[in-house]
Formats: structure tokens, C-alpha cells, sequence
């Protein structure tokens, strides 16, 4: 610890010396210090000013009464105020009429998707791709119908709910109970015909006369199945329980009927209708049928 | 070594800024000075008001930075965000550039080109004209508040405000419309970002060439302790040259009266390094050289950081050497080098001379092949572009007929400034088509022909469709096929996707 006057600058060291190194005491700046000084004052106004000063539960509140939460609700605030007009004129628009209009469809599906992540993923996946009993919403093949109003009746009156009138409705007789599993066999054989698994032998043929006999009511005569009754379509690739022998057997003698809940109670119009937006444009959305039925379905009340 | 004496053994605390007037001088660097102030500071303002046609698709200024928009113009160039790779290429170049200059001639960037001093150049002028030179500001600097000095000193503000809001004004026109923009300010309907850039602009450039000045180049910059590093022995100086000058025939006098206070042995060194007894130096100790300096640096200390080499020192010096009729060049631009040669009583190599080494060439071959390979892949670069990412989740859809259905997102680049029309092509993956899922699979086919919007990405969602027995992975190529032959680029883009089917386990 020697101080000394450094010759070349002129100015004294600090006293400090590692391996021959030393640091001289240079001045600060006045400059410098002022803007130091300004910044310990500029510190103390923020302490008073904004919440800074942690406690055992709390923190001071700052003579501003600004928190971070108080922040993040005005911006949803503002976030709302900013979506209302494009929610009024989406519940203002019936759901056939969106397509005429491009800009608010698409705007429709980006809300449907984001609603879609918090609603519908745990049955029918993040990619609407769904799993064993429970749809895949990409493909072209519905149980009850793909085109837009019928998706908004499906989403808000849910499928099988005990409780509620205007549900869709369907059971499939467990045919355990009606045929026996020799006759059930026969069936599946015809069954793995029209869908293209397996060539024509005496079972199939056989099945064939048990098919029009119990199931073509439903299914249909060529097991392309009903969309009144939601009844699937036999014939094609696409199978929601399995296609191969043993899962076609399972679901004839005790039939699956599964159940969707309705999001009538749960969301309001708006989100319903976007959903059904954005689950029509997966890649597997219809055409609306030139003549519709019921087209607002029980989808009621604006937002 | 008076300083010695300044220095308490435990030193203030703080320094209070040592005022600096810089004398008005003039000659060679002066001019050079002036040259380079006129030539930079016109780049700066009139840059953003040239105008470059780029047709009806694009923005007719010449060199415009549109954030907002992410597109770089300059002049017939175009850079896409992707492309910025040419920026970063700029910016090595300029690095480059910068130890190249430095290694040649020293801190040239400092005493020349750099903002700072440009804009401190100007504002000292200023003062000048308002003030007077040097004596006159020193005397009105301690001159008590009248009317006449507070007259001066708004007058002399309120220019330097002026420049300094021309000056962050310049800035925002390189980011906008320029004429769109200054009109848009001048009514307070421009953006906010707009009048706080400026104003942020016209604070710092009215604080740091007004009043902080050299503290910036002393205390502030990172750069000068970079350049001071990046010299050597064979760089270009400011030197002070002692072996010409010492001792200061002014100093022997004031020696000679103070050999009572000093060892006898030093005066005794001085004079024989000087050349023998009674010999004095060309140095008249006028202190010329520290009344021009715009940093209020001593040169005569030796190479400090302090000195930008902006070798104004030089011409005040060459003019007293002219006027006391000994050779120009006491205080003159020299290498470490050169100074050990003339010390010693040589004759050093010309300043050209200095500048071919190898250091030299190393840096400017590297600056000039980045350069060159920058400017061989500008005239190479492609026009169009194609990108395909595959739909990840579901990776695939099985359909009612049998067939597998997978989706892509398609980005197609038209970075030329004109719609243009193109096909997209299906290449290999027999049996399948595709079609825009704006589409219907009624009109799917292997190929579809688009308008592509001008200067923008065009954004698909891509439904193909494939028989189901295939690999599981199968690899293809979409194509992108120009149909008009107007530009300058005709070539396909492509890229490669895969086609995903289900498990065969399954």
C-alpha cells in the first residue's frame, strides 16, 4: 500500500499493486459524477413513485398505483374493446353468410382456432386429428354432416346429452343381445367386403342378407351410412373405433355411442360459431346444401 | 512537470471540464478538413432525397431503410430480411475497412470522418462567427451576464439547435418517404417515433457537439483505446519532433532561471540530447499548436489518447516555422518509426512508402475479396424463391377413399417489383395432386398457375393428396416455374418436401 505520483500522467495510484500492475486514482469527470448523482435522485423518486420495496407478502404500492397486474388488465381491456366490433359483426352474420365474406371467415377461424386450443384439444387433439372414439376433424367423412350449420348445430347441442332436447341422437342396438357371434361374424365379413379389406366368400354373402335385414335402416342398403342418425359410412377408409376384424366385431356387439358435450351452456354463440368456422376450414369442410333446413340451429342470442 | 505540483497526495474527487477555445488556423489539413466536413455532411442530408424508379410496386427513394415493411433499398439493390447477411457483409467491410485506414493512417476516422468531430467542427465554427476566435471567447467567457453576452450565447444556441434538429431530422427521412414524412412533421401528423427520434436526435447532437465535445473522444468512446490498440510502429502520428524542437529555445531561458530549483543533471541531459550546450531547439514554445487543438492536448507530451490527429496542430505549426524561417513540418505526420530514424539523423521513407507492407495489403486484400464475393453473389442472387414446410401435426389425414392427404404451408418470394406469373409444379410422387385450400379437390391437379403479388411473399396453404401404398417418408419436389420472360432472372425455385403416409404396422 504505497501510494505514489505516477510520473507520465501526473497522477497519484491508488496504493494497490498486482504483478506490477497498478491503478491510478484518476478524477472522475464532474460531468459524470452529476449524472450519477441524478440517477441516486431519479432512484429515489422511482422507489416513491412505483411499487419497489419488497415485504413478507406485499411490496410498497408506489404514490402512482402502478402494478404490473393493473397493466396487463388494461391491456385485455383495451384487447376486448379492440375485438368487440369483429365479435358483433361475426355474431351479427349468420354462419352461412360467412363465406361471402372472406376477411371476417378468416378472422372467424383464427378465433375458432385459438378457442379450439382451450376447449376441444383434450378429445380431438391440438391438431383436431383425433384418436380411437373420437373423430378426426381433417378428413372428409362426417357422422353427422361437415358443412357450416351443421357443424354449429353439432358444437352447440353436443351429441347423446341425456339432459338436453335438442342433442343428436342415436343408439346402435348391441347386437350381442340380437345376433348371435357366429351370425355377428357374417356381418363383419360383408362388412370388410364393402369397405374394400377383404374379397367376396360364403360369409360375406351370408352377412349381406343379415346387413339388409338389420343394419341397412340405419347404415343404408350399401353401408354408406346416415347422416340423420349419425350413422358412419361402412364403406370407406375411415374407421373411428378400427377397421380390422376383431375392432368391427367389438363395436357390433356392444356399440360405442360415443358422446359430445354441448358448448350451447358453455360458450356463447360467438366462440361456437367460430369454432365451427374453424373446424370447416381443416381441410374436410363442405358446401352448405342449397336447401337448409334449420340453418341458426339453437344458436341464439348476440353477444 | 508543473503538474506535479497540481496533484494533491490524495486527489479531488472530480475534475471539473478544462474549457477548450480552439484558435481558428488555417492550411493543407485545414482545407482537407473543410473538404471532408462539406462531402460528408452533404451525404448525410441530401441522401434520403434522391429518388431511384423502381416502378409502380416499390418506393422511388434511393436509399431507404423501410422497417415497417422489412425492405432495404439502396439504389438498384433491394434486401429482403433473409438477405441481411449483405448488411452484416457491409458492416465486416467497414471494420475492415477501419483497421486498414488505421493501420495505414492512424486515427484518421477520429480527426476526419467520425461524427462527432464533424459536428463539433461545425459547432466550433459557429462560435466563432459569434464569438470571435479564441481570445475574444475566453474574455466573453469571463465577462460577468450583460445584456450583450446573454444576446451572443442565444444567438449562438439557437443556431446550433437549428443544426441540431436538421441534423436528427436528416435521421428519420432514411427510414420513410421523405417528402411524405417532412411534410407529415412539419403538419403534426407524423408518428410518434418520428418526433422522439428527432428529439432524442437533436438533444444528443446539441449536447455532445455544444458542450461535451472532446470529454466524448476523452472519456466516452470506446474507439480511440480500439484504434490505439490497433497501431503500430509503421502507422501515421501527429508527432511532436522533440529531437528537431527540444529544447524549446523559450523553455532554455525559463530553465536556466529555475536551475536552482532542479538537479543539475537533467538540464545538463537536455542540452547535450539537443545537440551540445546553448543549442536551442525550432520550438519557440508559442503554444500555437495547444491553442488549435480542439481537444486541448499538449502534442508536444507525445502520442496520447487524447489526440484525434486531426493535425490542425500541424498547419498552426508549419505557419510559425514559416514565420521564424526554419523548415515546415516540426510537428508533422511520422511513424514510431520514422521518429527513431530522424532521431538518430536519417531521413525517413516517404509516407507512401510506409503504406506498402504487408499489414496493409493483408487488410485491404481481405476488405476487397469480401467486397468482390459480395458484389459476384448480389449479380448471382435469385429473384424468386420457394419454401415448403410441411404441416406437422396431424402429419397426415387418412380420406374416405382410401387416399392420404397431407397440407404444407408454401411461402413463394417474388422479390422482383412486379406481379409475376408463375407455376407451381408437382415433381415426382406419381398419382398424387394438390390444390390451394382456398380451393376445392374437384379442381386438384399436379400443376397451378398463380399471379404472384409484387415485392411480397405469397403465403398457400398446399393440400396434396397421394395413393396410399408408397413409402412412409416419401420424399418431392415442388417447383416454382416463372412464365414471363421480362426480368432478369428466369430460373426455377425449388424445394424439397416429404410426403407422410401411415405405419404400415398399423
Amino acid at each position: 500500500m504505497t501510494k505514489r505520483i505516477d510520473e507520465p500522467t501526473g497522477t497519484s495510484t491508488v496504493g494497490h499493486e498486482w504483478d506490477g500492475i497498478e491503478e491510478l486514482d484518476t478524477p472522475l469527470p464532474r460531468w459524470w459524477l452529476l449524472i450519477f448523482f441524478s440517477c441516486i435522485v431519479f432512484a429515489i423518486g422511482y422507489v416513491i413513485a412505483f411499487p419497489a420495496i419488497p415485504f413478507r407478502h406485499s411490496a410498497s404500492a408506489g404514490v402512482l398505483g402502478w402494478s404490473s397486474h393493473g397493466d396487463l388488465d388494461t391491456q385485455l381491456a383495451a384487447e376486448r374493446q379492440r375485438r368487440a366490433p369483429l365479435l358483433r359483426a361475426i355474431a351479427a352474420t349468420p354462419i352461412t353468410d360467412l363465406p361471402a365474406n372472406p376477411q371476417l371467415l378468416a378472422q372467424a377461424v383464427e378465433g375458432g382456432r385459438a378457442a379450439f386450443k382451450v376447449h376441444c384439444v383434450q378429445c380431438h387433439g391440438a391438431g383436431a386429428a383425433g384418436s380411437k372414439g373420437y373423430p378426426n376433424l381433417n378428413d372428409d367423412d362426417w357422422l353427422w354432416g361437415g358443412d357450416l350449420a351443421t357443424l354449429e348445430y353439432t358444437l352447440t347441442n353436443g351429441i347423446r346429452n341425456p339432459d338436453h332436447e335438442a342433442t343428436r341422437l342415436s343408439l346402435m342396438p348391441a347386437f350381442g343381445e340380437i345376433l348371435t357371434p357366429a351370425e355377428i361374424n357374417r356381418v363383419v365379413a360383408h362388412v370388410r367386403l364393402i369397405s374394400g379389406q377383404q374379397k367376396p366368400n360364403a360369409a360375406s354373402a351370408a352377412g349381406a342378407v343379415l346387413f339388409a335385414a338389420n343394419c341397412a335402416v340405419c347404415h343404408g342398403p350399401e353401408g354408406k351410412g346416415g347422416r340423420e342418425v349419425g350413422a358412419p359410412n361402412l364403406s370407406d377408409a375411415i374407421w373411428l373405433y378400427g377397421g380390422d376384424t376383431a375392432a368391427i366385431r367389438a363395436s357390433i356387439t356392444v356399440p360405442h355411442a360415443g358422446v359430445m358435450p354441448r358448448w350451447g351452456n358453455r360458450l356463447d354463440a360467438v366462440t361456437i360459431r367460430m369454432l365451427a368456422a374453424y373446424v370447416h376450414s381443416l381441410g374436410g369442410g363442405e358446401a352448405t346444401p342449397a336447401p337448409v333446413a334449420t340453418a341458426e340451429g339453437g344458436a341464439d342470442g348476440g353477444a | 512537470m508543473a503538474a506535479l505540483d497540481l496533484i494533491s497526495p490524495s486527489g479531488p474527487l472530480y475534475q471539473k471540464r478544462k474549457a477548450v477555445y480552439p484558435k481558428a488556423v488555417s492550411g493543407f489539413y485545414r482545407r482537407l478538413k473543410w473538404a471532408i466536413m462539406l462531402v460528408t455532411l452533404t451525404i448525410y442530408y441530401v441522401t434520403p432525397w434522391l429518388r431511384w424508379d423502381r416502378g409502380a410496386y416499390a418506393p422511388d427513394q434511393a436509399v431507404l431503410v423501410d422497417l415497417a415493411h422489412r425492405r432495404f433499398y439502396m439504389f438498384s439493390i433491394e434486401i429482403w430480411p433473409q438477405e441481411f447477411y449483405y448488411v452484416a457483409g457491409l458492416l465486416v467491410m467497414a471494420g475492415i475497412g477501419l483497421f486498414l485506414v488505421t493501420s495505414a493512417v492512424g486515427r484518421a476516422w477520429c480527426g476526419y470522418a467520425c461524427p462527432q468531430t464533424v459536428w463539433t467542427d461545425l459547432f466550433v465554427h459557429v462560435e466563432r462567427a459569434i464569438d470571435g476566435d479564441r481570445n475574444a471567447q475566453m474574455k466573453l467567457a469571463a465577462a460577468p451576464w450583460t445584456a450583450g453576452k446573454a444576446g451572443k450565447r442565444l444567438a449562438k444556441w439557437a443556431i446550433w439547435l437549428l443544426i441540431a434538429v436538421a441534423t436528427g431530422g436528416a435521421w428519420i427521412f432514411y427510414f420513410a418517404d421523405a417528402p411524405t414524412l417532412a411534410q407529415a412533421f412539419v403538419t403534426g401528423t407524423a408518428p410518434f417515433v418520428a418526433y422522439a427520434t428527432v428529439g432524442v436526435l437533436t438533444f444528443t447532437t446539441f449536447l455532445l457537439g455544444g458542450f461535451m465535445r472532446e470529454q466524448v473522444c476523452i472519456y466516452m468512446c470506446p474507439w480511440p483505446r480500439i484504434q490505439t490498440a490497433m497501431l503500430d510502429e509503421k502507422s501515421l502520428i501527429v508527432t511532436y519532433k522533440d529531437w528537431r524542437g527540444e529544447p524549446r529555445s523559450h523553455g532554455l531561458k525559463k530553465a536556466a532561471a529555475l536551475a536552482a530549483d532542479y538537479p543539475a543533471e537533467s538540464i545538463t541531459a537536455a542540452l547535450a540530447a539537443a545537440g551540445g550546450a546553448g543549442r536551442a531547439g525550432d520550438c519557440i514554445d508559442c503554444h500555437q499548436c495547444v491553442a488549435v487543438c480542439p481537444t486541448g492536448i499538449d502534442i508536444r507530451e507525445g502520442p496520447q489518447l487524447g489526440c484525434i490527429t486531426c493535425a490542425l496542430c500541424i498547419d498552426a505549426c508549419d505557419k510559425v516555422m514559416a514565420q521564424v524561417g526554419r523548415p515546415r513540418g516540426l510537428i508533422d505526420y511520422a511513424t514510431l518509426d520514422d521518429a527513431v530514424v530522424e532521431r538518430a539523423g536519417g531521413t525517413a521513407p516517404s509516407a507512401l512508402r510506409t503504406l506498402v507492407r504487408p499489414r496493409t495489403f493483408i487488410y485491404f486484400g481481405l476488405w476487397a475479396t469480401i467486397g468482390a464475393a459480395m458484389l459476384f453473389s448480389l449479380g448471382q442472387r435469385s429473384r424468386l424463391e420457394l419454401n415448403v414446410a410441411s404441416e406437422r401435426n396431424p402429419r397426415f389425414v387418412q380420406l374416405s377413399d382410401g387416399s392420404i392427404r397431407n397440407s404444407y404451408t408454401v411461402k413463394l418470394r417474388n422479390m422482383e417489383t412486379r406481379p409475376r406469373p408463375v407455376a407451381l409444379v408437382l415433381d415426382d410422387l406419381p398419382g398424387a395432386t394438390m390444390w390451394p385450400d382456398s380451393g376445392d379437390r374437384a379442381a386438384a391437379s399436379r400443376r397451378l398457375a398463380l399471379t404472384l403479388a409484387p415485392d411480397a411473399t405469397t403465403r398457400i396453404r398446399l393440400y396434396v393428396v397421394a395413393p396410399a401404398d408408397g413409402e412412409e417418408h416419401e420424399r418431392f419436389e415442388l417447383k416454382v416455374e416463372p412464365q414471363d420472360k421480362a426480368g432478369k432472372d428466369h430460373h426455377d425455385a425449388e424445394d424439397d418436401a416429404v410426403f407422410e403416409r401411415p405405419d404400415r404396422e398399423d
